[in-house]
């Protein structure tokens, strides 16, 4: 039986995401794990995150997984949701900055405390709700998923990676910006697909039939 | 198209079930906590609120269950209050499988518990529900006060300035119950959410006095809510939360359908 791990280093709703796992899944194994071994040796994995930038990095060094998650985002079917996302980049501008792990360059940014919509109207921070999600690229994971779909976003920082080809899927909140990217076998989403409904499900479902190419 | 304006339904749980009082009395059964929630979901429902109304901290429990089997198969945003006051308390809410909970009473006497839960697990899961009631009187400038013990005891705090003060605190997001239009079905308090809204940057959920569907529009429109809770509207099916997302959508706000 195929596993899937979802990452465990203490940050976010990892019960959430596995219960959203499984239930498009019932056919694979799914563990929450800190174990570096059990992620080493997983089909495919999952790597959540909420909270600070520079608590999600000290809490995977103290747990002494930052190695592991960067081999496994070289090697297999790899998902980052939210901050699982973020912390991809070499450098975030919370906390008044934080390294992170450098998987690709860029830098993760801050909204701003005074973004306006099209009508000129405040729009608050965080970005919390259901926004259009706009595909960039053709992408298993967006098999059966309209372009255009809302999924569910609660973030306040953004990811501006250098490489554009990275990018997968972008949406507005008073600016244009990544919401997906995706490279060989790694897949990352700034919403929560764990949490959008039917559209979020399919993405994980997506995911989990994916091989990684 | 942009970020969607939300329709909240909101769960009031006493010892494991639904219930809907008129200004926190008179408490009527309104069904399975995991039943309902699935209904909601089905219709469309952005996020589900459950408030845990039970009296006893006995019985705790009861809605760390709920949740747990909510969280199982409904796969939307989930905010559970009521009881929530140290850190453990919103652990063990976010482990059964809230995303965000909501603190009231325990803001109110200590402020700082809302610097510390926003800083461990973060703003987006911090919700400070604010209960206010209007002290002005009739021809004086617009006042609210907040109130805690669902309603019943006046602290002497401006609602405004409690709100800005919460939001700094690290709230990421504002409950707004306006406890005279609470059950009353003739709707939000709209000079109050607007008041909120205005003040602060996080979002705000406007919660409150739903009768008609009209009235979630002028909430957004009006009160310039960011989300709109109801309860007893869709409780005893007067309205599909589909039904109101599609009269929001003909009004011209912006909904997920």
């Amino acid at each position: 039986m195929a596993q899937i791990v979802v990452i465990d280093y203490g940050m976010g709703n990892l019960r959430s995401v596995a219960k959203a796992v499984e239930h498009v899944a019932p056919d694979q194994s799914v563990i929450i794990s800190s174990d570096a071994s059990e992620i080493a040796n997983a089909d495919r994995v999952v790597f959540p995150g909420q909270g600070a930038a520079r608590d999600c990095m000290r809490e995977l060094e103290d747990r002494e997984l930052t190695q592991v998650v960067l081999n496994s985002a070289k090697e297999k079917p790899f998902l980052g949701i939210c901050m699982g996302m973020q912390i991809l980049l070499n450098h975030s501008e919370e906390n008044e900055g934080i390294e992170c792990l450098g998987l690709y360059a860029g830098n993760v940014r801050f909204f701003g405390n005074d973004l306006k919509g099209e009508q000129n109207e405040k729009l608050k921070i965080p970005h919390m709700g259901w926004n259009n999600v706009d595909q960039t690229i053709d992408h298993p994971l967006w098999q059966n998923i309209k372009n255009h779909s809302r999924f569910y976003f609660v973030h306040s920082y953004y990811m501006d990676p250098e490489d554009k080809s990275l990018v997968a899927a972008t949406c507005d909140y008073g600016i244009n910006f990544v919401s997906a990217i995706a490279k060989d076998n790694v897949f990352a989403v700034q919403c929560h697909p764990e949490k959008s409904a039917q559209d979020g499900l399919q993405l994980l479902k997506n995911f989990t039939l994916w091989n990684g190419d | 198209m942009s970020l969607a304006k939300r329709i909240i339904p909101c769960l009031d749980v006493k010892n494991g079930r639904v219930v809907k009082g008129v200004q926190f009395v008179d408490i009527r059964d309104a069904g399975d906590p995991v039943e309902v929630a699935r209904r909601y979901d089905r219709e469309g429902a952005d996020e589900i609120t459950f408030l845990d109304i039970t009296a006893s901290s006995d019985d705790r429990e009861t809605i760390v269950h709920v949740v747990e089997k909510v969280a199982e198969q409904v796969f939307i945003p989930l905010t559970v209050g009521g009881g929530i006051r140290e850190v453990k308390d919103v652990r063990r809410m976010l482990n059964a499988g809230a995303d965000k909970v909501a603190i009231n009473t325990a803001a109110v006497f200590n402020p700082e518990f809302v610097k510390e839960a926003s800083e461990r697990v973060g703003s987006q899961c911090i919700v400070v529900a604010i209960d206010a009631k209007k002290v002005s009187t009739e021809g004086e400038k617009n006042r609210w006060e907040i109130f805690t013990h669902g309603g019943r005891k006046p602290t002497g705090i401006d609602a405004i300035e409690w709100a800005i003060k919460m939001a700094d605190f690290g709230a990421g997001e504002i409950l707004l119950t306006s406890m005279d239009r609470d059950g009353t079905k003739i709707g939000f308090d709209l000079e109050l959410t607007a008041a909120i809204s205005d003040a602060v940057n996080v979002p705000v959920i406007a919660s409150g006095g739903v009768g008609n569907l009209d009235h979630l529009v002028d909430g957004v429109t009006k009160g310039k809510a960011d989300a709109v809770l109801a309860a007893s509207i869709f409780h005893f099916a007067e309205y599909s939360v589909e039904q109101a997302k599609r009269h929001m959508a003909s009004k011209g706000i912006e909904v997920r359908l």
